[in-house]
């Protein structure tokens, strides 16, 4: 315990900077290197992380396994629901050109739904594995 | 000459099928599960780089556009990768998953000792 | 007025509804998470989807056009595109009606058979499946193929993992480790075509291949090699097929109902394309002897399966090697590289799914009733449980290919392919390992009716209603296909000579 106090106050500190991190990948993959899927595994990186220094109980009180669960088919429905939407809009699936006035806002908006649901379930998918993996057995 | 004038322009190509073969060979040659699943990965990362050294152009750029720059990267053998990549991953977790499973109930990952076990049952 | 307003709203759009759809599906049984609320919302889907499919079919073969639908707008070949031609229109409805058939059964079988609080996950991974084999049958893009291959197989993979047998394990990992290797040589040739095409839309690279093939004919040929050994290991065509009969043996019962009748068959329809379509005759059939190996190995398989049936005493695994053997007769057919032969194997697709999914649902019934499907525990079943057997036996003759069944009309069709080649060591071949298909038949047959009912059968009765009308419906098909062939030969008569006739 009195020995890894440099590893639980530095990983306190890193924390933010990696959520950060995650959330500047994410809204720059529309229009630049990045994306949904990086994001979302950085941000399960966060909570693999957080789980390895301070117990799997304690990263599981912060993002519990049932979150994590529903967020797995949560992502593809914000995903899948945006190509529903596009429908409903009068458009093909997926097609964002009824999301706005300008060709480019709209496009610009579809793919930011499209990248959120990429997000949540990344994320989601990752921490249910390390869940998955490190629950058994005990 | 020629024949090394080959092997050096297409370089790429050589590493992909040593590793390919690698990991076929792991796969077949292994009893152990994990190590099994392990060549498995390395057979499916070959292919990533077949994809990648193709879509690679000397000299390009990330494929952004800027008045700067006038060759770019194929974009599209990084993105079916990004997807195989996700498929790659899915497999393997999968694939550990089961290894976890069969471990608890046959208590060995080797297969020649679950084997053994499912014969005498 | 109002519902031809909404169906002609829709129907733009019938192609992306027949994946979206079971996707759709599948993301909310994961997230309600109750089993008898999963079944009658993925039953409301299974039987959404053949009405889709069958409008589509009814559509292609009326104007004779293809139905195309750009995702996202994006135009091929640039994006991704579906394609709904005859081909692809009989598969997606096969699959789609097998689908549907099949849900009645499901609810009483997996509740038998699937622990409560992993009913919903169960059928998430049935519709996915279903959404992954319905991708491959209906995308016009070599690589989105491979990615719908991959959801079908993990999700198969999870399927065949929740069988009750601690060996359902390992026949799954065996599977997983044989699907992936084939799924990845699928992509390795499917890279070079891209490397040499710099296409991945099945028509755009047809059209690029000629002069590819003229510069430089290697990477072609190497493609074509990697994608027939990939996507023989997904059809389970001999000496590949190892993984199958454990996967089917120890399966959920549904699941194994399900996976017999469709997901070997969506391989199938996307060799044929590849052949056919992309590659066209002349490459695959004079080029190289691709045809020449398919016919090779479909006879191997066709024989040494079927013998390996005549052997087995777990009555699954023996269906699942005369599936093997099944799958032999197909893969011959399209070796045949004649228009006849490969309307043979189109309707023995369609004929196969029937017969096959009828007699794994009578095995299901019987693990519902008795809980094994070992020879021995059989025993005398026949007088136990009547309707099913009996629906067994409608649909076991149709395998045997006796005269009045569907088997019968696919195998003439083979036969008759082989004879216009003039091969008739072939036909000799498949009259031969019909009788095979009799002997494995007879034996369990001989088992089921002519012996006193054993301790696990003496108890047993019919199924519950629900149960017995899939097996029914199936059966009642098997004798219909045998004199109507309007369904199965009608309609891929058409099909192979457009795969024959049509290409550029």
């Amino acid at each position: 315990m009195k020995l890894d106090v440099i590893l639980r106050v530095g990983t306190k500190l890193v924390l933010p900077f990696i959520l950060l991190f995650a959330f500047y990948v994410q809204f720059h993959g529309d229009y630049g290197p990045g994306g949904g899927f990086q994001a979302g595994v950085i941000a399960a990186g966060m909570v693999i992380l957080y789980a390895i220094i301070f117990g799997l109980k304690a990263a599981q009180r912060v993002i519990p396994q049932e979150l994590v669960q529903v967020m797995i088919p949560l992502g593809v429905l914000v995903y899948a629901g945006t190509g529903v939407v596009s429908m409903l809009l009068g458009y093909k699936f997926l097609e964002y050109t009824g999301f706005a006035q300008k060709f480019l806002t709209a496009h610009e908006w579809g793919i930011l739904f499209v990248e959120l649901g990429v997000f949540i379930t990344v994320s989601g998918t990752m921490s249910a594995m390390f869940y998955a993996f490190v629950g058994r057995g005990r | 000459m020629d024949q090394l004038k080959v092997f050096v322009t297409h370089y790429n190509y050589f590493i992909t099928i040593f590793l390919m073969v690698a990991g076929l060979y792991i796969v077949i040659a292994r009893g152990n599960m994990i190590k099994k699943l392990i060549g498995l990965s390395l057979f499916q990362t070959s292919v990533y780089l077949l994809y990648l050294s193709a879509g690679k152009i000397v000299g390009g750029t990330a494929p952004i556009y800027d008045p700067a720059f006038k060759f770019y990267s194929n974009p599209l053998p990084h993105v079916l990768i990004l997807t195989a990549i996700v498929v790659g991953v899915s497999t393997f977790a999968l694939g550990l998953a089961l290894v976890v499973r069969i471990h608890e109930a046959y208590g060995t990952v080797e297969e020649d000792e679950i084997f053994a076990k499912d014969d005498g049952a | 007025m109002m519902g031809a307003d909404v169906l002609s709203a829709v129907k733009p759009h019938f192609p992306i509804l027949v994946v979206l759809l079971p996707l759709l599906g599948a993301l909310f049984c994961a997230l309600i998470q109750r089993g008898t609320l999963s079944w009658l919302l993925t039953a409301c889907i299974a039987f959404v989807l053949p009405v889709i499919s069958g409008l589509m079919l009814f559509d292609v073969l009326k104007t004779g056009q293809t139905i195309t639908y750009e995702l996202g707008n994006w135009e091929a070949p640039f994006g991704i595109v579906y394609k709904v031609d005859g081909l692809s229109a009989l598969v997606l409805t096969l699959i789609t009606v097998i689908g549907a058939v099949i849900m009645p059964f499901a609810r009483r079988s997996v509740a038998y058979e699937i622990d409560s609080h992993l009913q919903s996950w169960f059928y998430t991974m049935y519709l996915l499946c279903l959404a992954g084999l319905l991708g491959i049958t209906i995308t016009g893009d070599a690589f989105n193929a491979f990615v719908f291959l991959e959801i079908s197989s993990l999700s198969t993979y999870v399927m065949i993992a929740l069988g009750k047998h601690r060996r359902a394990l390992l026949a799954s990992y065996q599977y997983l480790i044989m699907g992936t290797i084939g799924a990845t040589l699928y992509v390795v040739g499917i890279g070079l075509l891209y490397v040499v095409t710099g296409s991945l839309n099945f028509d755009d690279i047809a059209s690029r291949l000629g002069p590819a093939m003229a510069e430089r004919s290697g990477p072609v040929m190497a493609a074509l090699g990697f994608i027939t050994v990939g996507l023989s290991l997904k059809i389970a065509l001999f000496p590949m097929h190892v993984w199958l009969p454990n996967a089917y043996a120890y399966a959920p019962s549904f699941a194994t109902v399900f996976l017999a009748g469709t997901a070997t068959k969506a391989a199938i329809y996307l060799l044929v394309r590849l052949l056919f379509t992309v590659f066209g005759t002349t490459v695959p059939f004079e080029s190289m002897p691709v045809g020449h190996v398919l016919l090779a190995l479909g006879l191997a398989g066709m024989f040494i399966a079927a013998f390996a049936a005549v052997f087995e005493e777990n009555a699954k695994r023996m269906l699942a090697y005369s599936s093997v053997s099944q799958m032999g007769y197909i893969v011959l057919g399209i070796g045949l590289a004649n228009v006849s032969g490969l309307t043979g194997a189109l309707a023995h697709i369609v004929n196969h799914a029937v017969m096959k999914t009828a007699l794994f649902l009578a095995l299901g019934a019987v693990v519902y009733r008795i809980g094994t499907v070992r020879l021995g525990d059989l025993s005398g079943l026949g007088r136990k449980m009547p309707w099913t057997m009996v629906a067994f036996a409608i649909a076991g003759m149709g395998l045997m290919g006796i005269p009045g069944t569907a088997g019968f009309i696919t195998k003439w069709y083979l036969v008759l392919g082989a004879l216009e080649k003039g091969w008739w060591v072939i036909v000799f071949a498949i009259v031969l390992s019909s009788l095979i298909s009799v002997v494995y038949m007879g034996r369990i047959m001989e088992v089921l009716w002519f012996r006193e009912p054993s301790q696990a059968a003496e108890k047993a009765k019919d199924p519950p209603m629900m149960m017995l009308l899939p097996l029914w419906v199936l059966a009642l098909a098997t004798i219909y296909l045998g004199f109507d062939t309007r369904l199965s030969v009608g309609v891929a008569a058409p099909v192979a000579e457009a795969l024959f006739g049509g290409i550029k």
